[in-house]
């Protein structure tokens, strides 16, 4: 059975999936029921200075799929709003009793040099393991000159970085932003200030939706609403870029990164592992199913990677990181084409009209004996991927690599591109 | 145990309540919840074989997106735009032999989209609003005469009344509906649908009702032909088949299913009914099977249905055959009745022989017999083509194929202004939907006949 433990930075858990900063970790209730559950950890939602911030009512915005299940989801709740002492006595009180589990504490305060150094002290009391410095929340608490008003500036992010490095033991984590151009620049200024790790991503600026009624953004407070942070499902794309961004930067290389974003299974864990993430963390989809979803995450990531034949999360952790490049040096001269299965296909034509309408016109809708058969034209055929994504049959089609029997050549080299480097 | 010497045949054998619950909804509605969860089922298929199977070719993913998207309005308009009557169809329509039979989810998971709920769900909704997406054009001046008010006849009525034609509909018996009124089994329309429909079809104007009027005994064809531009005949078929077994019309409780069918579908208070203790049923379409279920839900004790051949020959579908063996039916095969024996003057038992396909597929009686007792029969052996109406004195008569009136593409008969559909011509499909589609079909070329002239 594959040994799920993990230490990260110093940080260790008896698994690496930790719940992120947010409402699920706001209280010593919460954080025990998902103790009970099974999580390796928690991140503490964000404390900040006394007197506690006051929330809104209608805090969630969510987008559904057709199923009406919640893919992607925003929230404009500040930090916690509970006081800072009865925060830190939960947390001391939670450590004590589960000494095995991670527990890190969220932090969000002015940026000032005196503020972060008078908080990092009550925190260290608690016992924690550690800081998460929340650099992220795009909403309410930015226009506040906090979380990803001080993200979006490298400068800031190093400098606060460095103080606390200076002012606590605990390990520090920055969690970064998505909100920026370049996740680099903030990850390298983490990493200079002295981080000893990055997480990432924290929510998107959003609109989830407008209600057409009251023609207002939701979520609505009385009549109006405002961005929030965009997370769930939807933002794991986004989520697995900037990660692979870091983790395969030169100035940023090895630079431990616990990973956020759209987790919601065992597979979404593994692939932020590849990329090189030592923890996951997870809220939305914990948020909507409750904290059971860690039965699944620990036996799926268990039983692949005994079928994979990895003992350890650092058998497969960064495994991918290598074959993420830029465009310019992928292989121009492969080829594949989609195949389908015609004992899998149920005959839906979506394959086909997808392809008509708007992509090579490949695939031939046929009529065998009044039967309806959908073919690839394979010399028509691009290998774009289209049609294996709005197949709804698992398998139907794959894409098959075609023997071009020409050597790898990537654009730098290829000579129709007019900007390539003349060969040394 | 004694057999009683009369027959026990009789009203109001359950209780109120019992009654009511036997012919509420036999399919509930969907609520917006369900409906939601069944469109997402949809996987929006391009050339649907789902609109293939409808012979009203109801752009079928087109309306099912529409009411996943919350478009539901949108989603009836293009159900009506396709089958003016999409209400009535999405209550009977035999879905498992046409659209859901050929859902593409059966291929993976033998589980279509619910597309005659969700088809109900939708049409249902823009019934009960005040949205009426029809309007209709610039008068013509132009006049139709449609006979028969039945699916076929009002499907015809409103698309011409659409294009601006001023339509009469001539129909025999009190109501129009035809066998939406009349025939369909009560549980499939509840709460006075049908009519609700007609109403509906009838809200666009310039379709006036003449009721009480049947061709052959109020109207001629002959006088219709001249006193309008054009003439439809969708009038059903009127008659039906007899056993052609001795004493069938002497004695009591030798009934035909179809009239009593519709006294059921039209008596205010069903306990008034009369119906008997044991009932025998022959036939194996879906008179056949309306019969035996409505009888047991009334309140009979033992209702078999007898069909001459296999149950894959019946054209009751497999989906009616288990509904009536869920309700307590017993359906059995390969037998014919030979012989009906009374007392008193009241049918006491049936004698079938049992049959068998000989060797060039004929259907043959084996010799061998068994007797059923009971208290009442039903025929539901098919009805008929009655022609005296149609040709009996006319000057010029319609042609006929196989008994049915016999039309081209377009629907129309022989006779230069007179079209038919529905189950009066020779198709060979008599479901409802079907008659809708020709209504539909005959109105379109009627169209272009008044306008080219």
């Amino acid at each position: 059975m594959a040994d799920l433990r993990s230490n990260f930075i110093g940080i260790k858990s008896p698994n690496p999936f930790w719940l992120a900063s947010a409402p699920p970790t706001d209280k010593e209730y919460n954080v025990v029921r998902a103790f009970k559950a099974g999580w390796g950890g928690v991140v503490w939602k964000t404390l900040g200075e006394n007197p506690p911030v006051v929330n809104v009512s209608s805090r969630y915005g969510a987008l559904h799929s057709a199923d009406q299940r919640m893919i992607g989801f925003n929230n404009i709740e500040l930090i916690t709003d509970r006081p800072l002492e009865v925060n830190l006595r939960e947390i001391k009180q939670v450590k004590r009793d589960w000494p095995d589990r991670a527990v890190v504490v969220s932090l969000m305060v002015p940026c000032t040099e005196e503020a972060w150094k008078g908080i990092l002290p009550l925190v260290e009391e608690t016992g924690a393991d550690g800081v998460e410095l929340n650099f992220g929340c795009p909403h309410g608490m930015s226009e506040r000159g906090m979380g990803s008003a001080v993200g979006q500036v490298p400068e800031y992010v190093g400098m606060v970085a460095k103080w606390c490095k200076q002012y606590t033991r605990m390990p520090v984590i920055v969690k970064l932003t998505p909100n920026v151009t370049d996740v680099r620049k903030p990850a390298r200024a983490a990493k200079e200030g002295g981080a000893d790790a990055v997480s990432l991503i924290n929510t998107i600026n959003s609109i989830t939706s407008i209600d057409l009624d009251i023609m207002a953004p939701t979520p609505t407070v009385d009549g109006k609403g405002t961005h929030g942070g965009y997370c769930g499902p939807a933002v794991k794309p986004i989520a697995m870029h900037m990660v692979a961004d870091i983790a395969r930067d030169k100035d940023t290389f090895g630079l431990p990164i616990s990973a956020i974003g759209g987790i919601a299974n065992w597979r979404d864990a593994a692939e932020f592992i590849a990329l090189s993430a030592g923890t996951v963390q997870v809220c939305t989809a914990a948020m909507h199913y409750g904290f059971r979803i860690v039965d699944d995450m620990i036996s799926g990531l268990a039983n692949w990677m005994d079928g994979k034949g990895y003992k350890t999360i650092e058998d497969f952790r960064g495994k991918a990181v290598p074959n993420v490049t830029d465009w310019q040096f992928l292989n121009i001269n492969y080829k594949s084409i989609a195949r389908i299965d015609q004992d899998k296909c149920i005959k839906c034509g979506l394959c086909h009209i997808a392809c008509e309408d708007t992509s090579h016109q490949a695939i031939a809708a046929q009529r065998v004996d009044g039967k309806r058969r959908y073919e690839v034209i394979d010399a028509e055929c691009v290998g774009c991927n289209l049609c294996n994504h709005v197949c709804p049959v698992p398998d139907c089609i794959s894409m098959v690599a075609v023997e071009t029997g020409k050597p790898y050549l990537n654009w730098t080299q290829d000579p129709r591109n007019p900007m390539r480097k003349a060969a040394e | 145990m004694t057999q009683s010497a009369t027959p026990d045949i009789a009203a109001g054998r359950l209780r109120a309540d019992d009654l009511a619950a036997n012919f509420d909804d036999v399919k509930p509605p969907l609520d917006r919840k369900k409906a939601l969860i069944e469109s997402s089922r949809c996987y929006f298929c391009h050339d649907a074989p789902c609109v293939e199977a409808c012979p009203t070719s109801i752009d079928v993913p087109n309306f099912i997106r529409m009411i996943n998207t919350g478009n539901t309005l949108g989603a009836a308009e293009e159900i009506l735009d396709a089958n003016i009557l999409g209400g009535m169809c999405a209550r009977v329509c035999p879905t498992e032999i046409l659209c859901e039979d050929k859902c593409v989810r059966n291929t993976s998971e033998d589980k279509p989209v619910n597309i005659g709920m969700l088809q109900r769900y939708a049409v249902d909704h823009l019934l009960q609003s005040n949205h009426r997406p029809f309007a209709r054009q610039k008068p013509t001046g132009k006049r139709v005469a449609v006979v028969g008010g039945g699916p076929a006849g009002l499907s015809c009525a409103h698309a011409l009344a659409i294009h601006g034609h001023d339509v009469t509909i001539f129909e025999a018996r009190p109501k129009l509906g035809g066998l939406n009124e009349y025939g369909i089994a009560a549980y499939k329309t509840v709460n006075d649908f049908a009519q609700k429909e007609v109403q509906f079809i009838l809200s666009i104007g310039g379709i006036s009702a003449k009721t009480g009027q049947a061709l052959g005994r109020d109207v001629t064809l002959d006088q219709l032909r001249k006193d309008f531009d054009a003439v439809f005949l969708g009038f059903g078929l009127a008659g039906v088949n007899a056993l052609g077994l001795a004493d069938e019309d002497k004695l009591s409780g030798v009934e035909d299913a179809v009239a009593y069918i519709a006294d059921l579908r039209q008596a205010a208070d069903k306990s008034k009914l009369k119906v008997g203790r044991k009932v025998v049923v022959i036939g194996g379409g879906n008179t056949a099977i309306d019969i035996s279920v409505q009888t047991k839900r009334l309140g009979a004790e033992d209702v078999t249905l007898v069909y001459r051949r296999g149950p894959e020959h019946m054209s009751a579908t497999w989906h009616e055959q288990e509904f009536a063996q869920v309700n307590g039916v017993k359906l059995k095969h390969w037998a014919r009745p030979i012989r009906l024996l009374g007392h008193n003057g009241a049918i006491k038992e049936v004698e079938f022989e049992r049959t068998a396909l000989d060797d060039r597929g004929q259907l043959v009686g084996t010799g061998e017999t068994y007797s059923i007792l009971c208290d009442q029969v039903f025929k539901a052996i098919g009805q008929k083509l009655v022609k005296d109406p149609v040709n009996g004195k006319a000057r010029e008569s319609l042609d006929l194929h196989g008994g049915k009136i016999a039309v081209n593409e377009e629907r129309k008969t022989s006779l230069g202004n007179v079209w038919a559909g529905g189950d009066c011509i020779a198709s060979g499909i008599d479901l409802t939907v079907q008659s809708v589609e020709d209504g539909k079909v005959a109105a379109r070329s009627i169209d272009r006949y008044l306008r080219g002239k």
